[in-house]
């Protein structure tokens, strides 16, 4: 493609909406790089999208209060919403459709048909399994069978938010409704050999970062693969680490510099959270390098609360929101002294002068026993004559 | 109560002691730095081994050598053994001096001298104290000491018909000394029994710093035998040398009975240790020929090699034997009270000590003090013994004094 | 028999007696055991509950007054001592295993029940006082540092860089005990890995911890009787035994006991030395008398 040509594909079709190719190679090259993707693929993945490249995504939406949709359109400017709209190509989502009813679920069908095995399913919200699943109802169908039904034809299946991944709120105790996440549903006994090995990247958080998925869906778009993923199917380039690793307010924590209580003086210096409850120490995610809506100390902490553990089906609302908790994987870092220190050395010099007097000093004491050795002998004699 | 002992007389200063006042001088400078600035500039004492030198060497080691006084009153007034007398004033100028001189040492030291007068209060003493024992003891004994040697002062300054004050003072200490003598001797012998073994005593505490070669109830045993060993053998090695360097002649025959004793304490003292570490089953520890084995050993030969030089009673004759051995046990029970106070001790990984030059300056200076002082007062006051007997027994039984 | 070569079977005769039935500990006075006084107040740290905030320093610095330590030695942090010193009187150190794992120790002067160096100074500068602290007088204090040599944890530690030094221990904060508070470092931590009570309480505690999670700690608390019991007692995690931690192993007899029970056989009211005195004395004055009459020694 010539200089100049881009201008009446894919990019011209965004500018004429508007959007610069600045913002738009901008926009890539954050996702790229929350996805851990080196710079030279920015220029691979802007092709790819308006190339015509933009993946077909089915989102479902179970038991969930839509605010991983939100996340996704809560950014700064405006315009990367629509960016994001356009990078993908949404092919049904409830709330963002214009269309209802019938005509909703014949569209469905219809990409599910034309696309089958290559479309993107990005499931949000948990799926009830009590009472055989009556608990959420789309369309008059259950949860458990649409997510059968069009999780399994998918070509990747995507997990949004916490409710997806492991059941969040309406997994709560007492869980009334036997709310599980998507992957403990698509990968128990009866559905499992449905599945095929097909991946299920799960993407907790309450809301998760939209970069998150936005990484994800790129890199599958591009390449045809999905990112890393660790044991919960989770991608390690986001949920590697805990919030503790890189959280911002870690100098405090380490010099032993808390708040004791919202409002206090350490609350005023922005000292660390820990003794409030801040969960970040067990909590895996990207918040603290990668805030919200693009604004740096947009996040929990940054404004001053602790962070909860939303990615966490262990900590969030199961473990009150103040308790402390125990650090994941604690590597306490060298500069703690160990139990027997190395206290130092000795002057050479001081071994020297003392070798030289010791030298010395046996060295007349020889010299000494000698010369009294050597007038043993007149001794002798003279006590000799006198004896007799 | 005189003896045949005359001042040597003669020039002060010779070469020797010039060069032991040029020590001295920068022992002084070292030790106003030390005051200025603290101990930890000054020497290499640290939070792991919080004694070096200063009390390894100049007091353990440095009392233990002074024990010259001790040893030989306990033979002539214990054990009447009455041919001894002519050794008794060098011995006890010299442990008056080695014992004012580990008093010194002490106080520098100390990080908090100026409460040292708190020590002596009753009211104060924690009884369980080992080292305050050690620390009543020694003061009174320096005392002690100077009152002993006091007879040669007084012997002088009688008859310095010149200066009538210092006259009639020394004749007055005179008769209360005839007075008291008696318990001022007796104390000479108690006191360093104490506290020679409390300096061994000391390290009972340490069972778990005390390396188990040298860490056993027999500590205070130990230390009081090899005291007693030191004490002569620094006699006979001060009077040989006095002997060589005012040029008279030797003591051959009192010096040789005295290393006969001294063999008997020799063995007493391996024995008890060897049979101490058998029974507890520490032996096995010597075979690990690691560096403390080696310093063991090298103990257990500096302990034994005199005593088998000295079981002949030609070889007791012979003076360069005779010194050889004295030297060999002199460093012998040093090496044993260094080896506990100072290599055997171990706080932790992590600890070394090594003296510092300015350290090792201050030790080098006191003992070259110490030999000004004696060179010193040997030359003007009645210490050394005049001529001797042929047999080298004392010539007449001592003169009432009066 | 030549007199030396008898004199030396002596020596070596009676020297082997000693030592073989001679055992010290029969002459030894008998000593009874010292208990906790009733109020006695300690500290429990459980090191599985420890994080290594290290708030805990910190805070003890800031009660105590002490400056930071900006030694540095070998290229360490800015106030990063290496172990307990002149400005450090509580430290956390860090042991890691050649398996990997990891375990956090506070490090603090251990109360002892029976402590050494309260045995070993002269004139009590270091004593144990109300509450069972360990409490120092620098008033008092000569600065021998018999304590420093005595102490088996090596915890008290001396001002070596100046002129007017003093020894630098912690004391449990009891300048803020008096006032109705509790120690810098317990308050200070955000995990209640260190709490403070009363020492059977805390003792009662630390067994229960064992008994309810026997998988998750070392089956001892020491200090229980280690070396005649501390007011400060430890938890360690399981697998991670006390030594690796630096606490060394005392057994269960107090740590003076051996040299008082020794020095107290002999000194016991001072008869001893009095009745050596007077035979001496009697000796002496006999041997003077004999020696001014004529009847010199000799062999």
């Amino acid at each position: 493609m010539g200089p100049g040509e881009g201008r009446r594909t894919g990019f011209g079709s965004l500018e004429a909406r508007g959007v610069s190719r600045r913002e738009f190679l901008r926009t890539c090259a954050i996702a790229a790089a929350a996805v851990g993707l080196p710079g030279w693929t920015v220029g691979e993945i802007a092709e790819a999208a308006v190339a015509g490249g933009r993946p077909p995504v089915i989102w479902l939406h179970f038991q969930e209060c839509t605010g991983c949709s939100e996340t996704l359109l809560r950014a700064s400017h405006p315009a990367v919403s629509d960016l994001i709209l356009d990078l993908i190509s949404l092919d049904y989502h409830e709330t963002l459709f214009a269309a209802a009813g019938k005509q909703a679920e014949e569209a469905l069908h219809a990409v599910v048909r034309k696309n089958t095995g290559k479309y993107i399913c990005v499931m949000e919200g948990a799926i009830p399994t009590r009472d055989n699943g009556i608990y959420c109802k789309v369309a008059g169908r259950t949860a458990t069978d649409l997510a059968k039904e069009i999780g399994l034809k998918a070509g990747a299946i995507i997990a949004i938010g916490s409710c997806a991944a492991w059941g969040g709120i309406p997994s709560a105790d007492p869980n009334p409704t036997g709310a599980m996440g998507v992957p403990q549903f698509l990968k128990n006994a009866d559905n499992a050999p449905y599945l095929k090995g097909k991946a299920i990247v799960s993407l907790p958080g309450c809301p998760p970062n939209p970069y998150n998925l936005l990484g994800t869906v790129l890199q599958y778009a591009t390449y045809g693969t999905l990112p890393a993923l660790d044991s919960l199917g989770r991608p390690t380039f986001a949920y590697a680490r805990t919030i503790h690793e890189d959280c911002p307010r870690r100098p405090h924590f380490d010099a032993g510099r808390f708040v004791e209580r919202f409002g206090d003086e350490g609350h005023r210096h922005g000292y660390c959270l820990y003794k409030t409850g801040c969960k970040g120490p067990r909590t895996h995610a990207p918040c603290s390098l990668q805030q919200f809506g693009e604004v740096v100390g947009a996040w929990p902490v940054g404004i001053g609360h602790p962070c909860f553990g939303c990615t966490e089906q262990a900590l969030a609302f199961r473990v009150p929101l103040h308790t402390t908790v125990e650090i994941d994987r604690p590597t306490p870092p060298d500069t703690y002294p160990p139990i027997h220190a190395d206290h130092g050395g000795v002057s050479t010099a001081a071994v020297g002068v003392a070798g030289l007097t010791v030298g010395a000093l046996i060295g007349a004491g020889a010299m000494a026993a000698k010369k009294l050795g050597a007038s043993k002998g007149e001794g002798k004699e003279e006590s000799d004559k006198e004896a007799k | 109560m005189s003896h045949n002992a005359a001042a040597v007389g003669g020039p002060i200063l010779t070469r020797t002691f010039k060069v032991c006042l040029a020590v001295f001088a920068m022992c002084i400078l070292v030790l106003a730095w030390r005051f200025v600035v603290g101990l930890g500039p000054t020497t290499g004492m640290n939070d792991g081994f919080p004694w070096g030198i200063w009390i390894a060497f100049d007091v353990v080691i440095g009392t233990a050598l002074a024990c010259g006084g001790f040893s030989i009153a306990i033979l002539c007034y214990a054990f009447n053994e009455g041919k001894y007398h002519a050794l008794i004033r060098p011995a006890v100028l010299t442990s008056a001096l080695g014992y004012t001189l580990a008093g010194a040492s002490v106080i520098v030291d100390l990080g908090r001298y100026w409460n040292v007068w708190k020590i002596p209060l009753l009211w104060n003493w924690n009884r369980n104290s080992v080292l305050l024992e050690v620390a009543i003891c020694i003061m009174t004994y320096v005392f002690v000491l100077w009152i002993e040697l006091s007879p040669a002062f007084i012997e002088v300054w009688e008859k310095q018909e010149k200066f009538p004050l210092l006259c009639r003072a020394a004749r007055r200490v005179h008769r209360w000394l005839n007075r008291y003598l008696i318990a001022i001797l007796a104390l000479g012998i108690l006191l360093p029994t104490m506290h020679q073994s409390s300096l061994g005593s000391l390290m009972l505490i340490m069972t778990t710093k005390l390396h188990k070669l040298w860490h056993t109830p027999f500590l205070p045993v130990l230390f009081l035998s090899s005291a007693i060993l030191m004490g002569y053998a620094a006699v006979i090695f001060e009077s040989a040398l006095a002997d060589e360097v005012f040029d008279r002649p030797r003591e051959t025959k009192i010096l040789a009975s005295l290393s006969g004793i001294m063999v008997a304490v020799l063995f007493f003292f391996l024995g008890v240790r060897l049979v101490d570490l058998a029974l507890r089953g520490r032996l096995g520890l010597v075979a690990r020929l690691d560096f403390y084995s080696w310093m063991f050993l090298l103990e257990m030969a500096l302990f034994l090699a005199p005593a088998l030089l000295l079981l002949s009673r030609e070889r007791r004759n012979n003076p360069g034997i005779e010194l050889i051995s004295a030297i060999l046990m002199m460093l012998a029970g040093s090496l044993y009270r260094f080896d506990t106070f100072l290599v055997g001790f171990r706080p932790g990984p992590g600890w070394s000590y090594f003296p510092t030059i300015p350290e090792m300056t201050v030790t080098i200076g006191f003992v070259a003090f110490e030999v000004m002082v004696y060179l010193f007062i040997v030359k003007q006051f009645p210490i050394l013994h005049t001529g001797v007997s042929p047999h080298g027994l004392e010539a007449a039984a001592p003169k009432p004094s009066g | 028999m030549s007199p030396t070569r008898r004199s030396v079977l002596k020596g070596i005769a009676s020297a082997a007696t000693l030592a073989a039935t001679g055992d010290p500990n029969a002459f030894a006075a008998p000593r009874p055991r010292k208990t906790p006084p009733a109020d006695a107040v300690g500290l429990l740290y459980d090191a599985t509950r420890c994080i290594g905030c290290q708030a805990c320093v910190v805070k003890c610095k800031e009660a105590n007054g002490l400056p930071p330590d900006t030694g540095t030695p070998r290229g360490a942090m800015y106030d990063a001592p290496d172990d307990l010193n002149a400005k450090t009187k509580n430290i956390i150190k860090l042991y890691k295993g050649e398996d990997g794992r990891t375990s956090f120790m506070k490090t603090q002067c251990m109360h002892c029940v029976d402590p050494a160096c309260a045995s070993v100074c002269m004139i009590s500068a270091l004593y144990k006082g109300p509450r069972g602290i360990v409490a120092y007088d620098p008033g008092k204090c000569v600065g021998c540092r018999y304590c420093q040599t005595a102490c088996p944890f090596n915890v008290p530690k001396y001002e070596w860089e100046t002129a007017f030094p003093k020894i630098v221990k912690c004391e449990l904060c009891r300048h803020l005990l008096d006032k109705g508070g509790i120690p810098a470092c317990v308050a200070a931590c955000p995990r209640e890995a260190v709490i403070f009570g009363g020492l059977e309480t805390l003792r009662a505690d630390a067994k229960g911890r064992i008994a309810r999670e026997p998988k998750r700690y070392f089956p001892k608390v020491y200090g229980d009787t280690d070396g005649g019991g501390t007011q400060v007692l430890y938890l360690s995690a399981a697998g991670i035994p006390f030594g690796k931690l630096g606490l060394p192993d005392l057994g269960d007899d107090p740590v003076p006991e051996l040299t008082e029970s020794l020095t107290h056989a002999v000194y016991q009211g001072f008869i001893a030395p009095v009745a050596l005195y007077s035979i001496l004395g009697f000796v002496v004055y006999r041997s003077w008398r004999r020696q001014r009459l004529g009847k010199g020694g000799e062999e």
